[in-house]
């Protein structure tokens, strides 16, 4: 068995969803991906005891390119992110009803497909294949099922399209041109490669312009915002949460490795960009008045501060951006679906019109409070062991490097939590707030369930990603 | 040989059908008869052959290319059927007019001497002239008409001027001798001239920047399933024609004519998409998404050694989508007394399956992953910067960007504007000739090497 079945069954469970009909569509997708969260799991106790999961075929003759799928512990790490979101987002979005929600949920699992896909790919076109594979599905979840003004969403979403394809046609170039220098695509062969600086350079840019724009590093972030706004809260978890990881990853997988010199060279120029983006991300969170622009803002500055642990090219910096990779990535959505609680009983999502939802429903503001404190790192949370791993990597590239990015933190609790007191606390709401339901509060359990334990004991995962982490160092040094 | 006889047999016989008053069973039966002429055609693959001292030349790239023709054609022939159906009179008329113009299409990809290209090409332009101005009671059919005859006949007259230079400076008609003769040294200067208004020639027919004008105004009176024939079949053929003049006739490209063909090609991308952004009649905004595509295919002449894969795959895709988005036009346009895009509001919601039909069909134009459409621009891409060209490469992927501008526009009116009007059913051949044009791209884009094989 290896991890192509996880791609099958997620493909397949896309086209049953489809064929479910609108009333079962988001049972199907839920049971499929479940099942697929399931076999991920069961391959990586077989990757665990040495078991070889990966898997290569050849697929196109002229030009040379493979159906290659290179399970290491990073790549595993990523597939279990997306496979342990994709039900539960699905999950939360029962309490949500959709028009043609087969199309909907089809397109959802589609998504995850796609996405894995990304994450597994070691061939180039491959992988280039599913990058721009998983932007069709959350276009129309944005564009058909999004909110807001049809215009201004339409606007919004085009731009979001149009960003991030050019992004990736420029990362086309540079595949292509590798291709004409290693007259293959293979992840290994291109490692290999002996490139002069300035075809680094140039390569290095061409990728960076695709992934500063998907992940988003300023000044590439002015689609994020509003499309976060528009689309649907399952579209923003699947952003948020999955896709800007794809950015994240392909940078550790593909950028550095690829152009090791170039990364060395701009390092400073980088990693200044990517903590511009923590300040600025921080400081426009701390202006906004909707919720889901305000968490928008800060998923900002977090990415950001992640972007610059990847560029540190050192073991701690890689490790700790892997971790808060997966850390932001289950309290953002955890967060997303807090928003989404509130506006499903108050229609909102402007912090004035709430308040006083504290005193009406104890539990949920209990379990808003865990993730607001597990996303501004709180020890004992995961999200603290990531930052701050990736913290300490900056400190070691320069000290200044470090105390400007900490500011995440200490912006982050100023806005999180004027935004909890202003939502949450304050003056009794004359309007009624129920408490959340079972399903809505199994959501939030499974979430704060895994924040709590892997924060409190993350070895499981350091273990499994710092063989693969240590490889790519190596190719990067060597 | 046999393809062409069998074609242009076909052709006669759809004319006499009238008289012996076949007229209902005349699309199956013309369908039926191009299937099995595909077949006889592909049974050739594997034997190149030459006929009447060198007149027709048929080897891989002829029998590749006039199968993707026939496929085309059969389509198009499918598609007449419920299109003609006000006119059940002239219908045996329109179609013969169509096999012959594919007879005209084989005859221009299996040549082996200039004369017979000649003829391929008037064969293809006067059917290509009749289809424009079809409508004949339409003004703006009849304005087509005429100004594609006018600029086509020019453009011919060009041709011939060129080939009457080339025989001068040769002595020769036949290809192979014309080739031998072109690697020695000492060609007289007006070879190169010749050769050089045969290139003009034929990217008139293919509607490259400068030689475009024509295009949007002919596409837009043009009876729509005129303007899906131009667009589509016509467009593949003179392409590849192109390709094989210009590889018989200037094998190696010196780096003046190279640089000329990346001007064409970085003109044709860039006019073809900034007009395109500005269309609100779908029609035309086709015509300038096709210039643009042109100028995709004429870069494909800057690594000509790998050219003829490239192009068969580029072509197969393009020409495989434009099907399956003119199928959906044709349809929903057909009662309309314009083809705006305003016409496909709601179309997302009215008929799901023909707005995911021909939204693939864009993705695949503006070159998206999984529809053939991505992969034709990425071994075009990756050949031109393997022959050194990487300028080109970055103005095309801009121009990429560009055009999902408005491929997009179109997608946006299916599923975000509410629909105006009701529709009716949809007869049953434009769904089925939508779906399997778009399942044959999709399929080709998933395996690549069906097509790219072919001709290595």
């Amino acid at each position: 068995m290896d991890v192509t079945t996880i791609l099958i069954l997620l493909l397949v469970g896309a086209i049953a969803t489809y064929f479910s009909g609108d009333k079962l569509a988001s049972k199907v997708a839920l049971v499929f991906s479940l099942g697929a969260f399931g076999l991920s799991l069961s391959l990586l106790s077989t990757y665990c005891n040495g078991g070889n999961i990966s898997f290569i075929a050849n697929w196109i003759d002229i030009p040379k390119v493979a159906l290659a799928f290179k399970a290491d512990g990073l790549a595993m790490a990523m597939v279990l992110l997306t496979t342990a979101l994709t039900p539960l987002i699905i999950f939360s979005s029962f309490g949500n009803s959709f028009n043609n929600s087969k199309n909907f949920y089809a397109l959802v699992m589609f998504m995850s497909f796609a996405m894995t896909g990304t994450f597994l790919a070691a061939d180039g076109l491959l992988y280039y294949v599913f990058w721009e594979l998983a932007l069709i599905p959350i276009y129309f979840i944005a564009l058909i099922w999004g909110n807001g003004d049809a215009e201004k969403r339409k606007k919004a979403v085009l731009k979001f399209f149009i960003y991030t394809l050019g992004g990736s046609l420029f990362m086309l170039i540079a595949f292509a041109y590798l291709y004409s220098k290693a007259d293959s695509f293979l992840l290994e062969d291109l490692y290999k490669l002996d490139l002069t600086a300035s075809e680094q350079c140039w390569v290095f840019f061409a990728f960076f312009l695709a992934y500063a724009i998907k992940i988003p590093i300023i000044p590439f972030h002015t689609w994020q915002a509003k499309v976060y706004q528009k689309a649907p809260t399952v579209g923003t978890m699947l952003l948020s949460g999955i896709m800007l990881k794809m950015g994240l990853y392909s940078v550790i997988r593909w950028q550095l490795p690829i152009a090791p010199d170039a990364a060395k060279t701009y390092m400073p120029v980088l990693i200044g960009l990517s903590i511009a983006g923590v300040i600025y991300g921080s400081i426009v969170a701390l202006r906004q008045k909707d919720l889901k622009k305000l968490l928008a803002y800060s998923s900002l500055a977090h990415v950001g501060l992640i972007a610059a642990g990847c560029y540190t090219l050192t073991l701690d910096g890689l490790s700790g951006a892997v971790l808060q990779m997966i850390a932001h990535g289950f309290v953002i959505v955890g967060l997303f679906f807090a928003a989404e609680i509130i506006f499903r009983r108050y229609e909102t999502r402007k912090i004035d019109e709430m308040g006083g939802i504290r005193t009406q429903t104890p539990k949920f503001t209990s379990m808003f409070m865990i993730l607001v404190l597990a996303s501004v790192a709180l020890p004992g949370t995961f999200n603290f062991v990531g930052e701050f791993t990736v913290l300490y990597s900056l400190s070691q590239v320069n000290v200044w490097f470090a105390i400007l990015g900490g500011t995440t933190i200490i912006l982050g609790a100023y806005y999180m939590l004027k935004m909890f007191q202003n939502s949450m606390l304050g003056e009794t709401n004359a309007k009624v707030f129920a408490e959340v339901t079972s399903n809505e509060a199994i959501t939030f359990v499974v979430i704060i369930a895994f924040l709590l334990f892997f924060g409190l004991y993350p070895k499981p995962i350091v273990d499994l990603i710092t063989p693969s982490l240590n490889e790519i160092l190596s190719n990067i040094n060597s | 040989m046999n393809t062409l006889i069998a074609i242009s047999g076909l052709g006669v016989f759809c004319l006499i059908a009238e008289i012996f008053n076949l007229r209902k069973l005349l699309v199956p039966v013309a369908a039926l008869g191009l299937l099995a002429i595909l077949g006889l055609t592909i049974s050739e693959f594997e034997t190149p052959a030459s006929f009447y001292n060198n007149m027709i030349v048929v080897n891989k790239f002829s029998v590749a290319f006039s199968s993707l023709f026939i496929i085309l054609t059969i389509f198009l022939v499918a598609l007449s059927g419920d299109f003609y159906k006000d006119h059940p009179t002239k219908i045996s008329d329109f179609i013969s007019i169509k096999i012959f113009l594919l007879a005209g299409s084989v005859a221009m990809v299996s040549f082996g001497n200039l004369s017979m290209f000649f003829l391929g090409i008037e064969v293809l332009s006067i059917s290509l002239y009749i289809l424009a101005a079809s409508r004949r009671l339409d003004i703006k059919s009849n304005e087509a008409g005429m100004k594609y005859f006018l600029m086509g006949s020019f453009a011919s007259g060009i041709i011939l001027f060129g080939i009457c230079l080339v025989y001068g400076a040769t002595g020769y008609f036949d290809m192979a001798e014309i080739h031998d003769l072109s690697q020695g040294l000492g060609m007289p200067v007006w070879f190169p001239i010749g050769v050089a208004l045969i290139v003009i020639g034929m990217l008139f027919k293919i509607a490259a920047a400068p030689f475009h004008f024509w295009a949007p105004d002919v596409y837009e009176g043009s009876p729509s399933m005129t303007t899906a024939t131009m667009s589509t079949l016509a467009k593949v053929v003179a392409m590849a024609t192109l390709y094989k003049l210009l590889n018989d006739l200037m094998p190696t490209l010196s780096p003046k004519v190279e640089i000329l063909i990346v001007i064409i090609s970085i003109l044709s991308m860039t006019v073809g998409n900034i007009m395109a952004l500005r269309q609100k009649n779908v029609k035309r905004m086709l015509a300038f998404s096709g210039i643009s595509h042109a100028g995709f295919m004429v870069m494909a002449l800057l690594s000509l050694s790998t050219a003829a894969t490239t192009l068969l795959y580029y072509t197969a895709a393009y020409a495989l989508a434009g099907i399956a988005s003119f199928a959906v036009i044709i349809f929903i346009t057909k009662d309309k007394d314009n083809e705006d895009i305003s016409n496909f509001n709601g179309l997302g919601k009215t008929n799901p399956l023909l707005a995911a039909i021909l939204t693939a069909s864009l993705l695949s134009m503006a070159g998206i992953p999984i529809f053939s459409g991505f992969f034709a621009k990425f071994m075009l891409f990756a050949n031109t910067i393997k022959a050194g060209h990487l300028i080109v490469v970055i103005a095309a992927v801009i121009n990429s960007i560009i055009s999902v501008g408005y491929y997009f526009k179109l997608i946006l009116a299916m599923y975000t504007k509410e629909a105006t009007s009701e529709k009716p059913a949809v007869p049953f051949v434009y769904t089925a000739v939508a779906v399997l044009a778009i399942l044959l791209n999709i399929v080709i884009g998933i395996w690549p090497s069906l097509v790219t094989n072919l001709l290595s």
